[in-house]
């Protein structure tokens, strides 16, 4: 087993994920699948390589510092499932 | 010919001649999606008010002699690029109801070039899936036969075009979502260099890898629709300021001495014997073409599958964090605190494959597990792109099939997510590496499903992908089929 059902609930907290029961059974099963079939990895000898995270060789992107049209408080909350005023309103975070 | 079947430069040239309208292109396409869209169902969404009204905007400027590239061409747009004001669910519940306030920078490109948009295309959920059955609004069938996938994530995308419901439309690909589901649906779809075509707007998966491209019906119109969409955008901090040649001027030429790669690796168990032969089909046609096919070896091939389902999951689990249920989309009722709206908005907000995803990203990044995980694959991938720069030392471009199998059934492997994730064998190492990549059709199984053959070229090539897959388009002369809906 590469990966425990107690691992898998605590992952989901991690990624703020409520999951039933049966939900963490079939995530273990799969999870330990896809994760062993990932171990392929270790076959390899990556000593010394360098890890790489874009495919195209970009160094800070830089524009004039202008100001430009931007979307604005009132477009901004259109979207919003509760907004009051400027505000994203939440449940009460602190008691 | 119906006019809904026609390709871009087709249409133009009736445009340009004055024998057609937009308007009459428009009606034409919508009385197409009226026949067929029930049993395809290549839309999550279709905006008829506002195609009919932007071809008789179109007609307006024709009368005028103002006609751009894509004056009154019909264009659908998957769901996952914003809109503004058209409701943009990225194949989601919890963006069910939400309004982009602003377009993406490909949509307003688009509707500079004159495009009239159909509607946004079905989609597997936030592009996660090669077969487009994870969207929360339901599968996409494809056309060629109604009991099979399309082909994914870009499903609806690939059907629409196929089944002659527009005439070109827009796709994003981070693993093969353009150029899988074109193989399989018989259409042409390319994905371009990292960087070529501006990503802002498009609803981030795996922002190291995403990239927007086309879907068409022959090579000419892919080098139109490039023409478009390719360019420096400020916007975007990954999008390259590099000049953007004419891609049109590309199709039509020959590849005479060209060198063109078989790696030896794709050569697999697993291949079906029709794409296998098909494939074969197409080497000759390239060597009868005047290009030589040599065999070169990417040997860290194998591992493609492994290094994508660490590295796509684990920057999807960042991107999709915003997704908390405060500033957008669905936000569950009955919680008790902040910490249980977030658990509970996002279990009911999001579907099995996402959260799964979500979850091998979040392991793969935690404490303890980040360098046997995320450092490996990101080394591995530095190896997997190595193995491209020297294969296009030896060739100028390299050919493989586009998929192991043609389209397989509904359902077959929704239960199985690593069969799912191996359909994309051929199709993962490109975004890795970063290049551009084409699938044209090459064929049917004798059952009369399409297969795809893909061409790949280095970084900012995609010239030379459409000067190959324009010369195979001639002399391979595959029979123009429809599929029977």
């Amino acid at each position: 087993m590469k990966i425990s059902s107690r691992e898998v609930e605590y992952v989901a907290h991690l990624a703020r994920l409520e999951v039933t029961e049966k939900e963490t059974e079939k995530f273990t099963a799969q999870l330990n699948d896809i994760l062993l079939y990932i171990d392929k990895l270790n076959e390899l000898d990556t000593k010394g390589v360098a890890p790489m995270s874009h495919a195209i060789a970009v160094t800070n992107a830089f524009r004039e510092d202008k100001i430009l049209d931007s979307i604005g408080t009132e477009n901004s909350l259109t979207n919003a499932p509760d907004a009051r005023g400027e505000f994203f309103r939440v449940p009460k975070v602190i008691d | 010919m119906e006019l809904n079947q026609l390709t871009i430069h087709g249409l133009q040239e009736k445009i340009k001649n004055g024998d057609v309208s937009a308007t009459q292109i428009t009606e034409s396409v919508f009385s197409r999606i009226d026949a067929v869209e029930e049993r395809v169902h290549s839309y999550i969404r279709l905006i008829k008010d506002e195609a009919l009204a932007a071809a008789a905007k179109a007609d307006e400027n024709i009368k005028k002699g103002d006609i751009k590239p894509l004056t009154g061409i019909p264009v659908a747009l998957k769901d996952i690029v914003c809109t503004k004001g058209i409701i943009t669910t990225c194949g989601s519940h919890i963006l069910h109801n939400f309004v982009p306030p602003y377009n993406a920078t490909v949509v307003e490109k688009l509707k500079d070039a004159g495009a009239v948009f159909v509607g946004k295309t079905n989609m597997d959920e936030f592009a996660m899936g090669s077969s487009t059955e994870t969207s929360y609004f339901g599968p996409t069938r494809n056309p060629w036969d109604l009991e099979r996938i399309p082909g994914g994530s870009s499903g609806g995308s690939a059907t629409a075009v196929a089944a002659d419901e527009c005439i070109t439309s827009i796709g994003s690909d981070t693993g093969g979502s353009i150029r899988q589901p074109a193989a399989l649906c018989g259409v042409i779809g390319m994905k371009p260099t990292y960087g070529r075509v501006s990503r802002f707007g498009l609803i981030a998966f795996a922002s190291s890898l995403d990239q927007i491209g086309p879907f068409t019906k022959d090579v000419e119109d892919c080098a139109i629709m490039m023409n478009v969409l390719a360019g420096y955008d400020p916007k975007e901090s990954t999008s390259v300021p590099a000049e953007v040649p004419d891609y049109r001027q590309f199709a039509g030429r020959d590849i005479k001495g060209w060198k063109i790669g078989i790696p030896k690796e794709y050569i697999v168990d697993g291949i079906d014997p029709e794409v296998s032969a098909a494939i074969k089909k197409a080497i000759t046609v390239i060597e009868q073409s005047g290009g030589q096919c040599v065999e070169i070896t990417l040997p860290h091939t194998q591992y493609c599958v492994a290094v994508y389902y660490i590295i796509a999951p684990a920057e999807a689990s960042s991107n999709l964090a915003r997704y908390d249920g405060v500033k957008y989309g669905f936000r569950a009722s009955d919680v008790r605190d902040l910490l249980d709206m977030y658990k509970k908005s996002r279990m009911q907000g999001f579907g099995a494959e996402v959260k799964r995803r979500i979850m091998i990203g979040t392991y793969a990044l935690s404490a303890g597990y980040y360098d046997a995980y995320y450092k490996k694959a990101s080394q591995t991938r530095a190896l997997i792109k190595r193995d491209f720069e020297e294969a296009f030392k030896i060739c100028d471009v390299i050919l493989t099939p586009t998929t192991p199998t043609p389209a397989f059934k509904i359902g077959e492997k929704t239960d199985n997510p690593l069969q799912m994730y191996l359909s994309d064998i051929f199709t993962i190492s490109t975004n890795l590496a970063g290049i551009p990549g084409i699938s044209v059709p090459c064929g049917f199984t004798s059952g009369g499903l399409p297969i795809g053959v893909q061409f790949l070229a280095g970084h900012f090539e995609e010239g030379k992908l459409i000067q190959i897959a324009s010369a195979y388009e001639k002399n391979a002369k595959i029979e123009k089929r429809r599929p029977a809906l």
